[in-house]
């Protein structure tokens, strides 16, 4: 068994008084266009940072560099590994960095069938990412699968059935299971409650939110809605035509907005 | 008073104002040259007519709206931070550890129980969530809550026992600077006195407190000097 | 004798060099599929013409060629490739195991130890393990070169979670030298113990997907499993019907229309061999004179 990655990590690294990642000049051009242009943050262990922003606005752009999925036309990402370490990720290996992106982040996507194996049963969807660090012991991953789908209120008598017959409410929390059953210390969130009926929205959002909080996770949501910002960040990046116009605490940047385009996105949301 | 400690908050010749882009870039003073202090222990109530920028002051302190000019000066964790130029991760602690903030309105999250809301600042202070249960429900006992709501996400409460939460809230976790935006607005005589009563022992555990207060008995109760906002007040 | 017509072993010498290439490579790199440009055979795919191909390449004319389908000899695709070979490369063929120096083989690995010097080469339909549960090529590849196998613990743990126990009973995957994740090809996972260490060389040929891989001789083989679910082999619990052989894989053979059936061995090389050393099972007739 390899370990490498225990999930119960002691982070003695990991104050909160330095970076967990830190982008730095972050741009891309596709040809002619500038998808995302000199975006720089820090983003700190335990903080939840939402990046908001019309569709086109580079936000998707920007998540996908962040995670290492992209590669910046200029700029870079650096990110302190579980050593305490700051590494520019573009200097990982491959296997590094889909080690990272396994173990110490996770990514969940918009549309859950990107982020889980639909004909695969939930319970092997949560235990994938532990038998990939090298888990070999059913009965455990088993349990381990069970506990993560109380934690996301999933019924554990649907361990065994497919994630395509599931709701799309009950599709996005098993993605989250998947996503933090190796306790990860940050995780993106491509518009998490993109598809989802009203209701269920707030349940997610409340899960998440208050997993976040108690395994004090560091999060990057990339979101079109500023009630989910308001609700999951600490802190808000607003973005148009791939640049960051504003940013600040999240609660400042929604109620006293001073960019043009911030106060018209603000001041397009239904009132509740 | 004596005057021998640094005060607990300084606000020195703060600004605000609001520039509506979307109404042709037309500039709304809100205030202009705030200053005044507060001391460890002291309760100063902001008077003025409506809308001449008690509320806007508050949020300046809290952090919620930024300071066009001016500083705003706190202690945190045993150095000088000035809330008017502070990181947003500086300001986030200040919040944690010493502004506590009774707005106007609960702000309700969806589904989280109002016994959880009300334990929530101590939980994130590093209490453990039981222990900080136990507080939360001593308090909420204290302003009437009744205990079958405790386990009920506040949103579907009255007005008056919203705001006895967001109180129960405010009060809990024991910070060196208490901000209390119309704390006793939509409550019955009988609250009324709870909220009086848990300021003068807030106070005597030596919180600095700024309060919006309209209503006249309770300031007189609570105050031990007013600050009048008027001359702040930026022309309109 | 050759039919004057072919070259020998029917493929033309370029060809068996880009063959042989591609073996050398595949044990060098034991379990890693390595490409090569497999060619249209004068059989379908699917009968075999990745297998027929290695085969062709390493065919000498001192070669004794044994060739087997489901552990049996006998078959239509056994018969017509052995006398495929014995056509275009004018090689002795034979059914007996110990005999042979080269056995091509679909599905099954002989009951009789090989030894040193023999080759085993499998005809394989679909040489990617993960492809069950990841359709992209692109993302296989990548996984075997980093090594990122939980995926294939993912099919195991599938099987547990629904049938109480591991259920693939065929094309159960290896690892092989500690390394690379492989399908052995549909050959039961009773016969996944005698690629462990196996004294032959063991070449595995799947034509329509282009692929050439190898165990080389004594070479570490493991089942995966999980520690609480080890790997087990598994043959029906029925000694064989003809020869009495406990130790064998059985072949279920249904003889009537009312639910009658027995078992036998589904190597027939085997089952003849002990039935010439006088064995005998419940069903045995009296020994006929067997044809070589």
């Amino acid at each position: 068994m390899l370990d490498r990655v225990s999930v119960s990590h002691d982070d003695k690294v990991a104050a909160t008084d330095q970076p967990l990642l830190i982008a730095d000049g972050l741009s891309k051009r596709y040809g002619r266009i500038d998808a995302c242009r000199g975006v720089s943050f820090e983003l700190y262990p335990g903080e939840v940072l939402a990046i908001v922003g019309e569709s086109g606005s580079g936000k998707s752009t920007l998540l996908q560099m962040l995670s290492a999925q992209l590669a910046p036309s200029a700029g870079r990402v650096s990110y302190r590994m579980r050593d305490g370490v700051l590494r520019d990720l573009a200097a990982l290996g491959e296997a590094e960095r889909r080690l990272l992106l396994r173990t110490d982040w996770g990514f969940v996507h918009q549309d859950p069938a990107q982020g889980l194996r639909m004909a695969v049963s939930a319970g092997a969807n949560v235990g994938e990412r532990l038998m990939a660090i090298g888990w070999n012991h059913y009965g455990r991953i088993r349990d381990t699968a069970s506990d993560w789908l109380q934690r996301v209120e999933i019924d554990t008598s649907r361990i065994d059935d497919a994630p395509r017959t599931y709701s799309g409410g009950m599709r996005q929390r098993l993605q989250i299971a998947r996503n933090l059953v190796t306790g990860p210390r940050l995780v993106f969130m491509d518009e998490p409650t993109g598809g989802l009926d009203v209701s269920v929205q707030a349940r997610l959002l409340d899960l998440v939110r208050s997993l976040v909080t108690e395994l004090g996770l560091a999060a990057i949501v990339v979101t079109h809605d500023l009630a989910v910002a308001r609700l999951l960040s600490h802190r808000i990046l607003v973005m148009k035509s791939g640049r960051v116009i504003e940013t600040g605490l999240t609660d400042q940047v929604l109620d006293d907005p001073r960019e043009p385009y911030t106060q018209l996105l603000v001041s397009s949301i239904l009132p509740a | 008073m004596t005057m021998a400690t640094t005060p607990a908050l300084v606000v020195d010749n703060a600004q605000k104002s609001f520039v509506m882009h979307l109404q042709g870039g037309v500039t709304l003073p809100v205030v202009r040259g705030v200053s005044f202090t507060v001391q460890a222990g002291e309760c100063v109530v902001l008077s003025g007519p409506s809308g001449a920028g008690k509320s806007s002051i508050l949020k300046m302190i809290f952090g919620n709206y930024r300071c066009d000019a001016g500083a705003i000066r706190i202690t945190q964790s045993g150095a000088a931070l000035d809330i008017a130029t502070a990181q947003p991760r500086e300001i986030l602690a200040a919040r944690r550890d010493t502004i506590g903030y009774v707005s106007q309105f609960l702000r309700a999250v969806p589904r989280v129980a109002a016994i959880d809301v009300v334990a929530e600042p101590l939980v994130v202070q590093g209490e453990s969530r039981e222990e900080a249960r136990e507080k939360a429900g001593v308090l909420l006992r204290r302003l009437n809550i009744p205990e079958r709501l405790w386990g009920l996400p506040p949103a579907t409460f009255s007005g008056g026992e919203q705001q006895r939460v967001n109180i129960a809230r405010g009060f809990l976790a024991h910070r060196p600077i208490l901000l209390l935006d119309e704390p006793t607005a939509s409550l019955d005589a009988n609250n009324r006195k709870v909220v009086v009563e848990l300021i003068a022992e807030t106070k005597a555990r030596g919180t600095a407190i700024i309060a919006i207060v309209h209503d006249d008995e309770v300031r007189a109760q609570i105050a031990d000097r007013i600050v009048d906002v008027t001359s702040f007040a930026a022309a309109a | 004798m050759i039919e004057a017509s072919y070259n020998f072993a029917y493929l033309d010498e370029q060809t068996k060099r880009m063959i042989r290439r591609a073996i050398l490579k595949a044990i060098a790199i034991p379990g890693y599929q390595v490409p090569f440009a497999s060619r249209e055979m004068p059989m379908p795919y699917g009968w075999g013409t990745g297998g027929v191909q290695v085969t062709a390449s390493i065919l000498g004319p001192d070669d004794t060629l044994k060739v087997i389908d489901q552990g049996s000899d006998d078959t239509t695709n056994a018969i017509s490739i052995r006398k495929f070979f014995a056509k275009t490369a004018g090689v002795a063929t034979t059914t007996s195991t110990p005999a042979a120096s080269v056995i091509q083989t679909r599905h099954r690995i002989p009951e009789t130890t090989l030894h040193e010097g023999q080759v085993l080469v499998y005809q394989v339909p679909i040489p990617e393990p993960l492809r069950f549960l990841e359709p992209r090529e692109t993302e296989t590849r990548r996984m075997h070169a980093l090594a990122e196998y939980g995926l294939m613990h993912v099919k195991l743990y599938e099987d547990i979670a629904k049938f109480g126990h591991i259920a693939t009973s065929y094309a159960y995957p290896v690892k092989v030298a500690g390394r690379y994740v492989m399908d052995p090809s549909p050959t039961p996972k009773f016969d996944n113990p005698k690629m462990n260490d196996c004294a032959a060389l063991q070449l595995f040929g799947a034509g329509r997907e282009k692929r050439i891989y190898a165990i080389p001789p004594y070479t570490q083989v493991v089942s995966l499993d999980f520690e609480d679910h080890p790997f087990t082999r598994y043959r029906q619990n029925a000694p064989c019907a003809l020869c009495g052989a406990e130790d064998s894989y059985l072949d279920e053979i249904v003889t009537d229309d009312r639910g009658g059936r027995m078992f036998v061995c589904s190597d027939t090389d085997y089952c003849e061999g002990r039935r010439a050393q006088g064995h005998t099972g419940t069903e045995s007739a009296p020994m006929e004179a067997a044809d070589a």
